[in-house]
């Protein structure tokens, strides 16, 4: 451990750490644009510069400069001074004064440290550069003569999403950064290059205009664009969500968030359901809150057990209870989340789990992935997955091809050929210290998880200190419906089988409703999706944003997410929905208010009472006359931008559908 | 003067053919085999006791910086010597010559050098623009391929060797070493950052010496001859011969073999003819290549062409390009062309340096016609020494030091024409 002086003070730091560590360890701000943590150290900027001694009689970059033994650093040295104004002019003499109609305005970091670091005025008085905007797809915004070549954005799409999008163009002060042929870029985390920008060259496309910082209203919440439980702000003005930022959680999301996460929300003032809808000879007719629940109490008349519940995939752990408790109080035990029909075993929840966790994963040496498309199923994960193989891991794939971003063996799609171990998979795995195996949602759809359980002995995957055996699930609600029960052992079959007088379906929209010809559809949710389209009721929910509530990831970790917004229109939290139809239907569920839902759920599933990952024990004994069947004919996400009812109705991703999957041209232009 | 025994590049001005059958009768690859058996050590204390300084501008001794490579490879990563044939620096045209009319000097330097360091091959990155020179380096290295001087088991020393030929595409910024590792791999050429330095970890993350061609191609020589030899000529601390090359106003241009420390007059006198216009004539001296600072006339002329002695002057000896210009020179455009050429090479990755380069350009443009203030010349150097070592590699004060040598010794020619620009206006105004 190297012991260095910083402005007098002295203090031990890591072995490895930078100067520029060692300054921020002892209390001390250093200006930085191109240093990132989680980047590599480019040392381009030049902003960061410190005296050291010993060394050469300049001032040095301490992002670049490793700390040893005996430096003594100096931030506040008349050298120093001189050498942040003179590079904060230089950054300064062709970045335009345009802040007041720039995006980045008040999130700046060149205006806050022009501010702390520069100079008053300035002595530049030759023309400034300007620079052709660069076109970067419908996420991504340019203005590239506020670009101050940080490479940041350069960095961020070469390391940690592994594509060559985004790169430097001619050299000097002629330096360009952009797309490769200005194509869109593409990537599932492109849009994080917007939050890595220091500047306003890179902003928000939808968010262009809207707001400033400083009238947002910020909330904390978690996205439930997939199973990962990215940690997210939300940005509010008035009762419009403007704009969904990642937050800093190493554990889940590091800091970056999904295209899908970060622009869907706009969907959430979309085709929304703001008021009670009946449908009346076929058609759906604006009604009242007491009319519809007569008609659902008088369908129910006589047999109350005759209902059901359908939970959907952005759901929050406590209106799955309170849909429970509902059901459960009319005497029925008809509730399953698994909308799209799988059955597999719930028995034990930690075989259903991503055990490794996220950041656990980044430290397998080999990977069997089966049946996922991590990519588009958990864009985050990836990454974690891409920081392994950099890392030395081996990864292996069962299931069609796409593109892992890092190197990866697809072995095919045959799940069959994982009842006899190939030999180069068998000896990676064998000679591996920490060996996982990922179970996608195709392969849970084909039955496989019972065989895969085999795996774990097989592999050796549960260790002193790791286990490497996980599922990876693609539905928000899902590892909470799980712990709360909201499973038959047949499914969606058992369900379809007793032909429910009532169908309550809570925002499910994948599901199939053909089998349900004959029941009374309630739909309760917050978009007019297919779950609405089938609707005979529809009862107005709220989306993510419009309750507080409690999800749990993957992992099984569990996370609580605030109310942003009030819901619009009639619109009510589903929960307050389903209380009062209890009330309707005159049975009794327990609970009058949010807080005493809470208490109820967390006294029937403890896990919930506490963030963090859930403990599940451990892995069941594998059935050993399981076997893999079936072949794996594509993976259930079929369009990255649009799986579900907010990002369907939200222009944005729409718009990313059609330009990035499915190459539509740029209709602006004609417009 | 150097004697015409004493001269390494016997065939510089291509009087004879640079083939290997007549490259060997001058005395290249004489009993190399013998060379290498010395062991590598022992080249490496024989290059030492030479007092050879790395001969591309910097002046590091060159075998100091051969004893940085790792004695043995422990992770199996193999050693590489990367010779900087990227002659780019203005005023600078002595590789060319050993290139296209001594090629084999330079090839077996390449081999003993790399042998002595444990490389595995040597790429040699020449610029882009010397197409013939290329040309002719490549027969040479075939021809030695050929002749098992080169590759496997070259010369019957039972080492293997291979060397490549890179030809860039045309950046100066490529002669800086590390970003020529990077343009070698195939990547936008912008210099790293040091540490890690190439010794440890630099062509595809092997442990690499970037070395000049001149460097490289007076090693077997001094090798023969032996160190004593080759630092009996010049000062202490700055042994040696040397090309240098001498441009601009002087009666016959050239570029000739001489013993370091030579004085400049003398340089000029015997090789050049003398100044155009007499000595009365001479205005300035850049000593070293466009990126050392000039020296007036009055100091340059008894001064010792080496390392230290224009380091004194405030210059420095570079590549030993020497500009020479006399009175009919406009100083100040001259050295506007200057910034103008290190603004347009700037590779821009570094902040100083990429928007340094262009301010220091147009203000000296407008110095060029005295369309400024008197307090812009203090302005202006101080943008000077805001770029100068503020930056990732010695472009950013490439670009500084001749600006800085301007504004020191000719600053009331720069605030004459200030004057004069002001006065004209003022007339007008009248």
């Amino acid at each position: 451990m190297p012991k260095v002086t910083v402005d007098g003070q002295e203090i031990e730091v890591p072995a490895g750490a930078t100067v520029l560590q060692a300054c921020e360890m002892a209390g001390k701000e250093i200006p930085r644009f191109c240093y990132h943590e989680r980047l590599s150290i480019a040392g381009n900027c030049r902003m960061c510069l410190v005296e050291v001694k010993p060394g050469p009689p300049k001032p040095q970059a301490s992002c670049a400069l490793p700390a040893t033994d005996g430096q003594e650093i100096r931030t506040d040295s008349p050298m120093v001074k001189k050498a942040r104004e003179g590079v904060m002019e230089f950054l300064l003499i062709n970045h335009p004064l345009d802040c007041p109609i720039c995006d980045q305005g008040g999130e700046c970091d060149l205006q806050d440290q022009a501010v702390a670091y520069g100079r008053g005025g300035s002595r530049y008085h030759e023309n400034k550069r300007a620079v052709t905007e660069k076109y970067m797809g419908p996420l991504i915004k340019t203005i590239m003569t506020r670009c101050i070549h940080c490479t940041r954005c350069v960095r961020f799409s070469e390391e940690i999403a592994g594509v060559d999008e985004i790169g430097a163009l001619y050299r000097g002060e002629d330096m360009q950064i952009t797309t490769y042929l200005e194509q869109a870029a593409a990537h599932e985390l492109s849009a994080n290059v917007i939050d890595l920008c220091p500047v306003g060259a890179l902003t928000s496309r939808p968010y262009a205009f809207e707001a400033r910082p400083w009238e947002l209203k910020k909330t904390l919440s978690i996205d439930v664009s997939d199973a990962v439980g990215a940690n997210i702000t939300l940005h509010s003005k008035g009762r419009e969500v403007m704009r969904a930022l990642p937050r800093v959680n190493d554990d889940v999301n590091e800091e970056w968030l999904s295209d899908k996460g970060r622009y869907q929300v706009d969907g959430l003032t979309k085709r929304r359901l703001d008021r009670v809808w009946v449908r009346r000879e076929g058609k759906l007719q604006p009604a009242e809150w007491t009319e519809a629940f007569g008609m659902i109490a008088s369908a129910l008349e006589g047999d109350k057990a005759s209902i059901a519940a359908v939970a959907g995939d952005l759901l929050d752990a406590e209106t799955m209870f309170a849909a429970k408790a509902l059901v459960n109080a009319c005497g029925s035990n008809l509730t399953e989340a698994r909308q799209t029909g799988m059955t597999y075993d719930v028995s034990n929840l930690a075989a259903v789990n991503f055990n490794s966790t996220f950041a656990g994963i980044e430290t397998a040496d080999a990977i069997l992935i089966v049946g996922s498309n991590v990519r588009w199923e958990a864009a985050l994960l990836n990454v974690r997955l891409r920081k392994a193989v950099k890392a030395g891991a081996k990864v292996y794939i069962i299931g069609p091809e796409w593109d892992p971003t890092y190197p990866a063996t697809f072995l095919g799609s045959d799940l069959k050929l994982l009842n006899r171990i190939p030999k180069e998979l068998g000896d990676v795995m064998k000679n591996a210290q920490r060996p996982a195996v990922i179970l996608g949602a195709a392969a849970l759809a084909k039955g496989a998880l019972p065989a895969a359980l085999k795996l774990v002995d097989k592999f050796n995957l549960v260790r002193e200190g790791w286990n490497g055996f996980n599922v990876l699930h693609i539905s928000a609600a899902r590892m909470a419906s799980l712990m709360l029960g909201f499973t038959l052992p047949g499914g969606m079959g058992d369900i379809a089988a007793a032909s429910p007088k009532v169908l309550l379906s809570l925002g499910a929209d994948e599901m199939d409703y053909a089998p349900y010809a004959g029941s009374l559809k309630v739909y309760i949710g917050h978009h007019g999706d297919k779950g609405a389209h089938h609707a005979d009721i529809i009862l107005p929910g709220a989306s993510y944003a419009e309750k507080d509530g409690t999800y749990v990831n993957t992992e099984g970790r569990v996370q609580f997410a605030e109310k942003a917004v009030f819901a619009p229109g009639d619109a009510r939290e589903d929960w307050t929905i389903l209380r009062a139809l209890a009330d309707a239907l005159g049975v009794t569920v327990g609970f009058d208010s949010f807080g005493e839902l809470q208490a109820k759920m967390i006294a029937a599933v403890p896990a919930f009472g506490e963030e963090g990952l859930a403990d599940y024990g451990a892995l069941p004994k594998a059935d050993s006359g399981a076997k893999f069947e079936g072949e794996l004919a594509g993976y259930p996400i079929k369009d990255f931008y649009l799986t579900n009812p907010i990002a369907r109705a939200s222009e944005v991703m729409q718009r990313c559908s059609d330009e990035l999957l499915h190459g539509a041209e740029v209709k602006e232009a004609a417009e | 003067m150097l004697a015409d025994k004493d001269r390494i590049f016997t065939n510089l001005y291509g009087f004879q053919d640079w083939s290997l059958k007549a490259a060997q009768k001058r005395g290249d690859w004489d009993n190399t085999k013998a060379l290498l058996a010395r062991g590598q050590d022992a080249i490496i204390e024989e290059i030492k006791a030479s007092g050879l300084r790395g001969r591309g501008g910097a002046g590091f001794p060159t075998g100091l910086k051969w004893s940085f490579m790792p004695k043995e490879s422990r992770d199996g990563r193999p050693s590489f010597l990367v010779i900087n044939a990227d002659e780019s620096e203005p005023g600078s045209c002595k590789d060319r010559e050993i290139i296209r009319h001594d090629p084999h000097k330079l090839v077996e330097g390449a081999l003993v050098a790399g042998y002595a360091m444990r490389a595995r091959a040597a790429y040699i990155y020449i610029r882009g623009e010397y197409i013939r020179e290329a040309e002719t380096l490549q027969k040479a290295i075939s021809e030695a391929y050929d002749a098992g001087l080169i590759g496997k088991n070259a010369c019957g020393s039972g080492y293997d060797f291979d060397v490549f030929m890179h030809r860039g595409a045309g950046a100066y910024i490529c002669g800086e070493e590390t970003a020529m590792i990077e343009s070698l791999e195939g990547k936008k050429g912008q210099p790293r950052l040091k540490p890690p330095f190439p010794a440890g970890a630099g062509l595809y993350g092997c442990p690499t010496t970037v070395n000049n061609v001149e460097s490289i191609a007076v090693a077997p020589t001094i090798l023969r001859r032996g160190a004593s030899w080759f630092s009996s000529f010049g000062r202490e601390n700055n042994k040696g011969t040397k090309l240098f090359q001498i441009s601009g106003h002087v009666e016959k241009p050239c570029v000739v073999e001489e013993a370091m420390s030579i004085p400049f007059e003398e340089l000029i006198e015997k090789h050049c003819g003398g100044i155009r216009g007499g000595w009365d004539n001479l205005l300035a001296v850049i000593p070293g290549g466009s990126s050392v600072p000039l020296v007036p006339a009055a100091q340059i002329r008894s001064a010792p062409m080496d390392f230290d002695g224009l380091k004194e002057l405030g210059s420095g000896l570079g590549t030993a390009a020497v500009i020479v210009m006399d009175k009919s020179t406009d100083i100040v455009r001259a050295i506007s062309r200057l910034s103008y050429f290190y603004k347009h090479e700037s590779c821009g990755q570094c902040t100083p340096c990429r928007e340094g380069t262009g301010w220091m350009w147009r203000m000296m443009e407008r110095l060029r016609t005295g369309d400024a203030a008197v307090e812009e010349i203090d302005m202006l150097q101080e943008v000077t020494k805001q770029v100068e070592g503020h930056t990732i590699c010695a472009l950013g004060d490439a670009a500084a030091w001749p600006i800085q040598g301007l504004i020191r010794h000719f600053r009331p020619e720069l605030e004459r024409r200030i004057a004069e620009h002001n006065a004209k206006f003022a007339e007008a105004a009248e």
